[in-house]
């Protein structure tokens, strides 16, 4: 599960650029198309934080769509799923977006 | 790149709150049940997650194009035949090319003495409960393999289809071995590795005849998920099709650094 890993990072990376200061809530973009999923992620922040000055932080998680262009008939969409599959059948897309994993912001006491 | 500031990763942190409180970040309080406390501020980041692996890996490769040195990350599920293709490797190639092989296992060195007794100089890594390498495991593997300009090594990745997708290591390119004993459906399945090969190995061609594995399949599926993924066929096992193989690792170049 490499959730614990991403969770890992993220509250590393928090505590990396606000160490002195008390995090109560932690905003994460998961893109769909990004690999990740945001229930294993919500299961690990609570037991990643544990100690840290992120220890009690809400998480509050986005997940934007994901954005494909057909490269056969040049459309944009959005996918249903993984599946990146166009409208006009055609499964050669070249991913636009979704697949961030991101913190946009914190907020601090 | 930031959508909000046009800032790269990591760059930029503005301060919000008493002293400069935005009406957006207002909004964004109100949307939420989060109680609004006079002394909690709004703290932009805007930073990619993974983005100290990103960094690590990044220096990985700038270390790797110094030393004119090529990595290729080679991933599957268990058993698809990753450390028997290897051993292969080092033997048929011996004397032509210089292979190193950093091996990634959850437990045991067993991998490592199976490429060591086949010729080649290995590092074992083994990660206990993480289920993928990183970027900063591969950069102390490296630095304990110390391999010599102009060869190649190779990452054996933990067996696992999810995980290794998300952590750049700093490979020049990705590999995906796969074998006709999985079922043709897998890049379908776990379209996250597949979607960022370079290579497609399908192993076990010898066991063809005995399984119901669909060729065509396989490859119709793999174009949907890696339309530019390369497909070779070939057998660790007897050796059927490991030429082209040892062709593309022969021609495979450096890319440049970003």
């Amino acid at each position: 599960m490499h959730e614990l890993a991403v969770t890992e990072s993220l509250v590393d990376a928090v505590i990396a650029r606000l160490p002195d200061k008390r995090v109560t809530c932690v905003r994460l973009e998961i893109g769909a198309m990004s690999g990740v999923v945001a229930d294993s992620v919500r299961f690990c922040f609570d037991i990643v934080t544990e100690g840290t000055n992120l220890d009690g932080a809400t998480l509050e998680i986005t997940q934007p769509p994901a954005s494909c262009r057909c490269r056969i008939c040049d459309v944009d969409f959005e996918p249903d799923g993984p599946f990146a599959l166009c409208p006009c059948g055609s499964a050669e897309v070249t991913v636009l977006a979704g697949q961030d994993l991101k913190i946009t912001s914190v907020l601090v006491v | 790149m930031c959508g909000t500031c046009g800032c790269s990763p990591g760059t930029i942190i503005s301060l919000h709150g008493p002293a400069g409180h935005s009406e957006e970040d207002h909004d964004h309080h109100a949307a939420h049940n989060h109680p609004h406390r006079d002394q909690e501020r709004t703290i932009e980041l805007q930073q990619k997650v993974l983005a100290k692996n990103d960094e690590l890996a990044d220096t990985n490769r700038r270390w790797l194009h110094d030393r004119g040195v090529l990595a290729v990350n080679l991933m599957s599920s268990p058993g698809s035949g990753k450390t028997t293709l290897l051993e292969r490797t080092a033997r048929e190639l011996a004397g032509q090319m210089s292979i190193s092989v950093i091996e990634g296992d959850q437990e045991t060195e067993l991998d490592a003495r199976r490429i060591l007794a086949a010729g080649s100089r290995v590092v074992q890594i083994n990660t206990g409960a993480g289920c993928h390498l990183d970027a900063e495991m591969v950069a102390r593997g490296l630095r304990a393999l110390d391999p010599p300009g102009g060869s190649i090594v190779v990452i054996e990745n933990v067996g696992n289809l999810v995980c290794p997708a998300l952590f750049d290591l700093g490979e020049a390119a990705k590999v995906v071995l796969a074998s006709v004993t999985e079922g043709a459906d897998k890049p379908l399945k776990y379209p996250n590795m597949f979607r960022q090969a370079d290579l497609v190995l399908l192993n076990k061609t010898d066991l063809l005849p005995y399984v119901d594995f669909d060729v065509t399949r396989y490859s119709s599926y793999l174009r949907q998920m890696a339309p530019d993924a390369a497909l070779l066929q070939l057998s660790a096992t007897s050796g059927d099709g490991t030429t082209a193989w040892y062709d593309w690792l022969r021609g495979r170049r450096l890319p440049p650094l970003d």
